[in-house]
């Protein structure tokens, strides 16, 4: 018996879109706790640090998120864990993140001019209170837009979990697609649940983007 | 138990390996030129004095951007034929990396634009020149190399989201990986070597594609 | 020919808009074949305006503009035939960075006048000798000082076959050391007996090549009299704070 693709079918889809979610928050958290040691490291006095930061950002965005999805999942089990879908696609998709973002809160590091450095050394701040108090917060305010936008990017990205068969939007899609022979109208409702998703972000990122512009 | 590294296995592949990375950067070039042209007709749409047509392109370019590249493949190879447009899977995939390449190439093209002082068209008019030659021959240039380094990483996206073209069996490199892999079992070996291929292939590309833009983009500047 | 007989332009209760802002209040101006003119007021006066409006780069709500007996269509259908032999230099000298000089001088014949490349090269050749600058023909804008820039930007215009040239402050986005070279060209095509209107400071120039003085301010003609008339008793009161002010800083 053939379905059509009508409102449980829908509901189906806007299930699998909770884990696009909750996957998205959950490597872009860790992907952020990783990516700022990322980009510290990127910046820091040390040369082999920053050499490994460059080495380190230039592999994630160099090479295809897809590839990074499958070599994390045969990995795993190479480091004697368990070989578990979410487990794998959570931490590639955090590994990708701090790539990007790592990369992206670098620049938002160096627009901070030397001088507030300078300044809170000269008031006797240490490396971590510089930092924490004077440099990250203005270069989180320089790079917000594009953190925004990366985001955006990681939302669309959760979408390759669905070929290691993990059920988010596009997986629950390929899924309703196959039981009601409709893919014209599945994939155009898996598109739009993506675009509700994925647009408010882009205007704000859009928004913060002017906003800074203005402020010079 | 440790596990064995072993990656002898693949040395018998490395002409299926060579045939996808061939086969990559071909389909990626393509994209490349066809979402660039694209993007441009886009960028002139969206410029455009008719409302409707500005506002055809913002949409287009808007839902392609918020929207997973893999969804826009399925969409075009299995949801399209619904409407009679069949394609197989490399025409599918060069159309989908199109497509998605000229909604990028679109906003990038549009800052170039707008980066262009209005001087620059106003010499243009007083000379009195039309806008399509203003646009062909005064605006064009400066306007690609001001945003020459964003169109070249956008570029090298576009070419490591051809991976994602496996998802329909189009054959390149990604393809070629799956298929090594289900015959050998050596998937962590056969993911790690695909991987360092893309990262080759993705420095070449950045390299090949800053020499065309010293070539063809670049002029002396203060 | 009808044509000869009409002024090279006349500006009739010409009135513009910028939004609420009146940038131009009614103004009448005939300028005769081979007249120069300078014209000046203080900054925001509406002068750049003003010549803008008589190649159409801005739009006018009111009144009407001829160029050589020939009206500017209210759709700007004929602004391109207009400005094709109404040349114009701008203060900024808005030179096409990714074109050699001779590049910037070839491109608008050979896409409008339709020559041939050789003959493009030679016409503006030509006109890069009249600037002085043949020398420099091959290189790019970033390689030229600001005078040199400037006079590209003349020989640009030039290569057109301009009846009436239009200058926009030419000088004031120069050094004071290239000023002089920018100014002796204009000089040298003032005698050549070109139609020209040219919005400038400075007072030596208008007091050597122009034939008529006309003093801007608030959008509206104040004043239009020869130099020495101008110079020695402005009838204003506005021209004569003005006069005052531009020739003590
Ligand atoms: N594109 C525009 N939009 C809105 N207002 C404008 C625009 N261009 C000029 N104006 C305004 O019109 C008035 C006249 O400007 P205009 O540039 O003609 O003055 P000007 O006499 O050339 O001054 P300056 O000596 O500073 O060049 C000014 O008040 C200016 O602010
Ligand atoms: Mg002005």
């Amino acid at each position: 018996m053939i379905r059509e693709f009508g409102f449980p079918e829908l509901l189906f889809v806007l299930e699998g879109a909770r884990w696009t979610i909750l996957l998205s928050a959950l490597a872009f958290v860790c992907g952020g706790a990783l990516g700022l040691a990322v980009a510290l490291a990127r910046t820091a006095r040390s040369r082999a640090l920053r050499w490994g930061a460059t080495v380190y950002i230039q592999i994630f965005q160099g090479t295809p998120l897809l590839i990074q999805l499958f070599f994390v999942f045969f990995g795993l089990p190479l480091l004697g864990l368990q070989l578990n879908v979410w487990l794998a696609v959570t931490i590639g998709l955090a590994l990708h993140a701090s790539g990007y973002l790592g990369e992206i809160w670098r620049g938002g590091i160096q627009a901070v001019p030397a001088g507030q450095v300078e300044a809170a050394r000269a008031l006797g701040l240490g490396y971590r209170s510089a930092m924490i108090d004077v440099v990250l917060p203005q270069a989180l305010r320089i790079s917000l837009p594009a953190t925004v936008g990366f985001l955006v990017n990681l939302v669309k990205g959760t979408a390759l979990a669905a070929l290691l068969g993990l059920t988010e939007a596009t997986r629950a899609g390929q899924l309703m697609s196959n039981i009601t022979f409709e893919p014209l109208r599945v994939y155009s409702a898996v598109g739009l649940v993506y675009f509700a998703i994925c647009l408010p972000l882009t205007l704000w990122s859009a928004r913060l983007e002017r906003r800074l512009l203005r402020r010079g | 138990m440790t596990y064995q590294f072993d990656f002898s296995p693949l040395l018998t592949y490395w002409p299926e390996l060579a045939a996808g990375m061939v086969q990559t950067l071909r389909i990626s070039c393509i994209a490349m030129v066809a979402g660039l042209v694209l993007g441009i007709a886009l960028t002139a749409l969206r410029m455009s004095p008719s409302r409707p047509l500005r506002w055809l392109a913002v949409s287009y370019i808007e839902l392609v951007r918020n929207t997973p590249f893999l969804v826009q493949i399925f969409f075009i190879f299995f949801g399209l034929p619904a409407l009679g447009l069949r394609f197989d899977a490399t025409q599918a995939a060069v159309l989908a990396m199109s497509l998605n390449c000229s909604a990028y190439a679109a906003e990038i093209v549009r800052g170039g634009v707008q980066a262009v002082p209005k001087g620059q068209v106003e010499a243009g008019r007083a000379l009195g020149l039309g806008t399509a030659d203003i646009y062909r021959f005064i605006v064009f240039r400066p306007a690609i190399r001001a945003i020459y380094p964003s169109l070249c990483s956008q570029f090298v996206l576009l070419m490591l989201n051809s991976s994602l073209v496996a998802a329909i069996s189009a054959e390149e490199l990604t393809y070629a990986a799956q298929m090594i892999d289900n015959r050998t079992f050596r998937s962590f070996e056969i993911f790690a070597v695909v991987g360092l291929l893309y990262l080759a292939l993705s420095q070449c590309l950045s390299l090949v594609l800053a020499a065309i833009g010293r070539a063809y983009f670049s002029y002396p500047s203060k | 020919m009808e044509q000869s007989a009409a002024p090279a332009i006349r500006l009739e209760h010409v009135s513009k808009w910028f939004g609420k802002l009146k940038v131009l209040q009614d103004v009448d101006l005939t300028v005769n074949r081979g007249e120069h003119i300078v014209l000046c007021g203080p900054s925001g006066s509406g002068k750049s305006t003003l010549i803008r409006c008589i190649n159409r780069i801005e739009e006018v709500q009111e009144g009407r503009i001829l160029v050589d007996g020939v009206e500017l269509r209210g759709d700007g259908r004929n602004a391109e035939d207009i400005r094709r032999h109404v040349g114009m230099v701008f203060q900024q000298f808005n030179l096409f960075p990714h074109m050699t000089a001779l590049e910037n001088c070839m491109l608008a014949p050979r896409r409008i006048h339709r020559i041939g490349k050789d003959e493009a090269r030679a016409r503006a050749m030509g006109h890069l000798e009249r600037v002085h600058l043949a020398d420099h023909a091959q290189k790019y804008p970033a390689q030229l000082s600001g005078g040199q820039q400037q006079r590209v930007a003349i020989a640009r215009a030039l290569c057109m076959n301009p009846d009436i040239l239009l200058f926009d402050e030419p000088t004031s986005a120069l050094d004071p050391e290239m000023v002089k070279e920018v100014l002796d060209t204009m000089v040298e095509l003032a005698d050549a007996g070109i139609t020209m209107i040219c919005v400038t400071h400075e007072m030596g120039f208008a007091r050597a090549v122009a034939h008529r003085v006309i003093f801007m301010d608030r959008g509206e003609i104040l004043e239009s009299a020869p130099p020495e008339e101008f110079f020695s008793a402005p009838r204003h009161e506005r021209a004569r704070t003005f006069l005052g002010q531009i020739l003590n800083h």
